[in-house]
């Protein structure tokens, strides 16, 4: 899997959203597919709204997460941003 | 929404009964029927038909999914629509528009929907691609357009749709009337298999490519609707709730409607819902077989349809004992070059329409 970009703003693709913060459980839908997302995927998938670029949400969520290893961190981003982009759930803008 | 379709393609999964216009759920009792499904945790629905674009307040009602907190999709062949209509969708809260092509080009569409009609498709998607929502194109594949997929594939490409589906025909209602001309022949099958993995490998990134199988040539049945009342269920036109877009054909099984109880009632506690859920039901076969929480004993419709016997184990599993006749269908659809008879009609309903070759799917009157 290639690894995004760390200078590209990732964006919910069309048709992908988060559904209301009123329901019960955090949700990311798209056609014929809901993910649930809690912590950490909640995290990322919240900064990805096309202003911060890959480097800036690492770099945010480094400092949420200071106790873990800031490589660690960094890898496990960018994997699952990579995972959400082959879902075609995020555009990296 | 609807049974009434502009197309009349010769795949269709929708029963041989088609809902009367006059029998149509009025939109009042359609908003509140989203309102009951977003209560009871329903996270999204699909808008289908017959064709919802139909019904005259699909708009309203879209509008209603989405104020009821609903992910809306709508499944449909794209007409009738022009730009206007699609802005409005699209403000109403519209997410994801699935548009259905029946070839790649006119000449082949036309063979199998009875219109002509891929040229306006090809415009409705260029018009959806421009507004921002979600684009699947959906292809239904078999024996008759499996030569196409290469060209399917580019035209996905070309359209730039997000996602694509190639939807091997499955064997119900219209399509299973016209089985004996749609059902692939192995090497037609693993052929496109092929293509369509590297289809998907080649486009991982860019498009999501999904594709369904034709589980006749599988070795055990499909996990038919995720199970019998498990994910999802399927309000008719006229309100009547079912597991899936077949169960009608399944006797002795009473359907509850929407117009007389609640849909969460439906759903929990209905017997219709109730009967194949558990594994109470399943025979003994099922009941000890390590795969059964995984296909949940296979297609409960399939079974009946196949074998007579909806508490059965779906045929399609090579450990059932009427797998056989599965295998005899498919040595039919693989003799080469032995045009096969359609296969009988089971209540031949008094508004077929039938051209010497194909059983088109008619309207309701």
């Amino acid at each position: 899997m290639t690894m995004p970009d760390m200078e590209s703003r990732p964006r919910l693709a069309p048709g992908c959203r988060l559904n209301e913060k009123s329901q019960p459980q955090r949700v990311l839908l798209m056609p014929e597919r809901a993910l649930r997302l809690h912590g950490p995927s909640l995290e990322i998938v919240e900064r990805c709204d096309g202003t911060r670029t890959v480097r800036e949400i690492i770099s945010d969520l480094q400092k949420t997460y200071s106790k873990a290893q800031p490589e660690k961190v960094a890898s496990d981003i960018l994997e699952y941003l990579g995972r959400l982009r082959d879902q075609r759930a995020l555009d990296f803008e | 929404m609807t049974h009434r379709c502009p197309l009349h393609c010769v795949y269709c999964s929708n029963p041989l009964e088609l809902t009367k216009r006059e029998n149509e759920l009025p939109t009042d009792a359609w908003a509140r029927v989203l309102r009951e499904a977003a209560a009871m945790g329903v996270l999204q629905v699909d808008f289908t038909g017959g064709e919802p674009l139909a019904r005259p307040d699909l708009t309203e009602l879209i509008r209603a999914a989405r104020d009821a907190g609903l992910y809306a999709s709508l499944i449909t062949s794209g007409l009738p629509l022009d730009e206007k209509r699609l802005d409005e969708l699209v403000t109403a809260g519209l997410d994801h528009f699935q548009l259905s092509f029946q070839g790649a080009d006119e000449e082949s569409a036309s063979q199998f929907s009875g219109t002509r009609t891929h040229a306006q498709k090809l415009c409705v998607a260029r018009w959806v691609k421009q507004r921002r929502i979600a684009l699947t194109l959906n292809f239904v594949i078999h024996s008759g357009n499996l030569h196409e997929l290469e060209d399917m594939v580019r035209l996905a490409e070309d359209l730039g749709a997000g996602r694509v589906e190639f939807a091997h025909v499955q064997y119900y209602g219209w399509a299973f009337q016209n089985r004996s001309k749609l059902l692939p022949s192995r090497a037609q099958l693993d052929r496109s298999l092929e293509m369509i993995k590297n289809a998907e490998e080649r486009l991982r990134g860019r498009m999501r490519v999904e594709y369904v199988v034709p589980d006749y040539y599988a070795k055990y049945p499909k996990a038919c609707m995720g199970g019998w009342g498990r994910k999802v269920l399927l309000v008719k036109p006229d309100g009547d709730v079912l597991p899936c877009h077949a169960a009608n054909i399944l006797p002795g099984v009473t359907f509850e409607n929407v117009l007389r109880k609640s849909l969460r009632e439906i759903w929990e506690r209905s017997d219709a819902f109730q009967k194949y859920r558990g594994e109470d039901w399943m025979p003994e076969l099922c009941r000890n077989c390590d795969r059964r929480a995984l296909d949940f004993g296979g297609c409960r419709c399939q079974a009946f349809l196949l074998a007579g016997n909806a508490a059965a184990t779906d045929p399609v599993c090579s450990k059932s004992s009427e797998r056989p006749l599965v295998d005899s269908i498919l040595a039919e659809a693989n003799r080469a070059g032995i045009p096969t008879a359609a296969a009988p009609a089971a209540i031949p309903p008094s508004h077929l329409h039938q051209s010497g070759v194909w059983l088109y799917r008619s309207n309701p009157r």
